[in-house]
């Protein structure tokens, strides 16, 4: 939470380094297992709908006791996307995953897959696997047995289901445990079973519910660079639902973010992060400067925003705010820097404490009017000079870095 | 942040594992096993004289001599023995195999055998219905599942009968719809007993399924689903060998006592329909043959042991043995 920029941009470099280094090979791996995926022998990425939930509402028990655990909810998920449903425990986005599944059925609204209304159909029925948060791997069962379940309930000769097996075991690293009962394994390899359980029928959808949670640091950093691998692999559509801001912002192509049985909004991680539109989503990802400032003029979806300490800048306005007497802004720490000398502040405050990070130091500065504001900067070798608490200080930042909340 | 934690982890795992070996004094390894055997010994004692005293006494008798009005004349003899199996033409002294006996025998391991399954048949479900209440309800349902166990076995079965004897309610109601114009001759016959078993030991495979069952996780149930096992599939690949131990528990339960069982065949198989229960305790009352009753007797544990291995073997091989 405190790191962010610095711990999202490990892993994904990460990723590309590996990707660079032997693109052709991956590719060819995943045309064996998988076949050419449609999209790329088209020649562009196509984005159609693999999963659509159309207003879907689910309510848990009844009368007074009835709780909606989704509220109308829409959302598209596009063909080989990693699409991440985030949000606190309890926000719905295991119940969402539950209904594609089809452990759970909606109460109101439809499931569709490639455009196909799969809302009341078993989840035997779906084309959709499902990697459990606990595993769920069969424990009377070898690790083999266990990957080549699906294939053998779906009625695939026995020679199918073991070359099937084997390739799975190769995909997740795992040959030599083959034999291996799944409780003589560790966490961490319990958990590469259970993808590979999870895609050795080759569904169109795969969806994860937190499968990471139960990993310990280390190990959960090593299987987010993992799954991100695998997808690419295998060009499957990712659906994955996690509480961990940073694990949704590294791995995803677009995030969901959810609250109290709503999806707030929908977007790339950058867009989700730079550009929040809602101050749930601003809060619960990353670290957030919230204001109150006031509205001079609107024209055109753009404001003209006066802040407390009298200076002005200009952001775009949400639809159908364009009356707001006051909005929220918000600015990202990082996104605004401490005034040298010289500079016209924005804001100004007196610098309340300084605390150092290694990779960067955060400053909180006690803006005039009261509020505090978080400064984040980028430690280098020669920077500025230290500044010392007590200090009296500016804020600068772009208007680029201002973001209107709608509320 | 993490490191931190893993040391604050690290530190107090360290810390416990001191504190354990603090509370333990330094035992050496005799002491240990002294401490071991007293630990066990009044369950030895009690096991010494209620169960191995009798049984020795048991195996005694049956190679004694019958006396002539019931007990025993300490003489040794083979003929229960002989009996158990053979039979003597008391007229021209021809040996051919003891009918009786051996069609008492293969009628308990039958009638046992089909109660075991039919408490299987009728308890899986009922198990697997109490397991997937809610929790607060479950207590109720086990409840209910032991109320029968509150009246004596006589009873019970006095109640059965009441319920299908040729002028009990059953054939009343049958008679009184039409449906047949003889009542149904029920009693007496094999499967009155078997019913009355399987009324009788039902609980005991309910119970110990149960405990397996609500131990099942029943996300594995639903694993199997998503990977397109069907209901049927599901039970059979998943459930059913998951609660395996429960399973066997359950048939050791009700197939042993059954093997034994003397008052429900003695009050619905009439007097005719005899199990080896019935035919142990005629040999010590009216037969006053002791040492052939001490003979079935011994065959009968025979019989249950070699079944209990077999069943053990052939279901402890399979996968999830051990659950």
């Amino acid at each position: 939470m405190i790191t962010i920029s610095a711990a999202f941009a490990e892993p994904e470099s990460i990723v590309s380094e590996r990707k660079s280094a032997q693109p052709l090979a991956f590719r060819a791996f995943r045309d064996t297992l998988f076949g050419p995926s449609e999209t790329e022998t088209g020649g562009k990425r196509l984005a159609k709908a693999a999963v659509e939930a159309r207003h879907v509402t689910k309510a848990f028990g009844d009368g007074p006791e009835r709780v909606l655990a989704l509220d109308n909810v829409s959302v598209e998920i596009r063909e080989n996307e990693f699409f991440t449903l985030l949000g606190p425990s309890g926000c719905g986005k295991t119940t969402l995953l539950r209904l594609i599944a089809g452990f759970d059925h909606p109460t109101n609204g439809s499931i569709l897959l490639n455009g196909e209304d799969i809302s009341h159909l078993p989840p035997f029925k779906r084309p959709v696997n499902t990697v459990f948060q606990s595993y769920a791997l069969f424990p009377h069962m070898s690790v083999a047995d266990n990957i080549g379940f699906g294939l053998e309930m779906q009625g695939k000769p026995k020679a199918e289901v073991a070359k099937a097996v084997d390739d799975m075991l190769r995909l997740v690293r795992m040959e030599e445990l083959k034999n291996r009962k799944t409780s003589q394994i560790s966490g961490g390899q319990q958990q590469r079973v259970a993808l590979a359980r999870a895609l050795a029928p080759h569904p169109k959808v795969l969806l994860l519910d937190e499968p990471l949670s139960a990993l310990d640091l280390k190990l959960r950093k090593e299987m987010q660079i993992e799954l991100k691998r695998l997808q690419n692999e295998t060009g499957i559509t990712f659906v994955f639902v996690t509480h961990d801001q940073e694990e949704a912002l590294t791995m995803s192509d677009r995030i969901a973010v959810m609250s109290a049985g709503h999806i707030l909004q929908v977007g790339s991680p950058r867009e989700i992060y730079d550009r929040p539109s809602e101050r749930f989503v601003a809060n619960f990802i990353g670290d957030t400067n919230l204001m109150e400032v006031e509205v001079v003029s609107v024209s055109n979806g753009r404001a003209r925003l006066r802040f407390a300490s009298g200076a002005e800048t200009e952001a775009d306005m949400p639809e159908g705010m364009s009356e707001a007497k006051s909005v929220t802004v918000v600015v990202r720490p990082e996104h605004a820097q401490l005034a040298g000398t010289g500079d016209n502040g924005v804001l100004s405050g007196q610098l309340e404490n300084v605390v150092y990070f290694g990779t960067d130091t955060h400053y909180h500065v006690r803006l005039d009017e009261g509020v505090l504001f978080t400064v984040r900067a980028q430690n280098v070798r020669g920077g500025a000079e230290e500044r010392q608490p007590g200090a009296r200080t500016d804020i600068v930042f772009s208007e680029l870095a201002v973001q209107v909340l709608r509320d | 942040m993490a490191e931190a934690d893993a040391q604050t982890t690290g530190h107090t795992s360290t810390g416990r594992a001191d504190g354990r070996a603090a509370a333990l004094p330094n035992l050496t390894r005799r002491d240990e096993v002294r401490r071991k055997w007293l630990l066990v010994a009044p369950a030895l004692v009690v096991l010494a004289l209620a169960a191995s005293g009798p049984l020795l006494i048991v195996l005694v008798y049956s190679f004694l001599t019958p006396g002539n009005y019931g007990g025993v004349v300490w003489e040794f003899s083979g003929e229960a023995w002989f009996k158990v199996v053979f039979h003597r033409d008391i007229f021209d002294d021809t040996l051919g195999f003891a009918d009786a006996h051996l069609s008492i025998f293969w009628r308990s391991v039958k009638l046992s055998f089909l109660t075991t399954v039919l408490a299987f048949i009728f308890g899986f479900p009922t198990a697997y219905f109490i397991a997937t209440r809610p929790e607060k309800y479950r207590g109720l349902w086990l409840f209910l599942i032991t109320i029968p166990f509150w009246t004596n076995l006589l009873i019970r079965t006095f109640a059965i009968m009441e319920v299908i004897r040729a002028d009990g309610v059953i054939n009343q109601i049958l008679l009184g719809l039409g449906v047949i114009e003889q009542p149904i001759q029920m009693l007496a016959t094999d499967f009155a007993i078997l019913l009355g078993m399987t009324y009788v030991y039902l609980p005991l495979m309910v119970l110990p399924l149960y405990a397996s069952m609500e131990k099942l996780d029943f996300r594995l149930v639903e694993a199997a689903y998503d990977l397109y096992a069907t209901r049927f599939q599901a039970l059979k690949r998943v459930i059913i060998p998951t609660v395996k131990p429960g399973i066997i528990a359950g048939s050791i339960l009700v197939f042993v006592p059954s093997l034994g069982a003397y008052v429900t065949p003695r009050v619905l198989g009439g007097g005719k329909h005899l199990m080896l229960g019935n035919l142990i305790e005629l040999q010590f009352g009216q037969g006053r043959n002791w040492p052939l009753g001490a003979a079935l007797s011994i065959t009968l544990l025979l019989i249950v042991m070699v079944a209990l291995l077999t069943y053990i073997r052939t279901t402890g091989n399979s996968e999830g043995g051990h659950g």
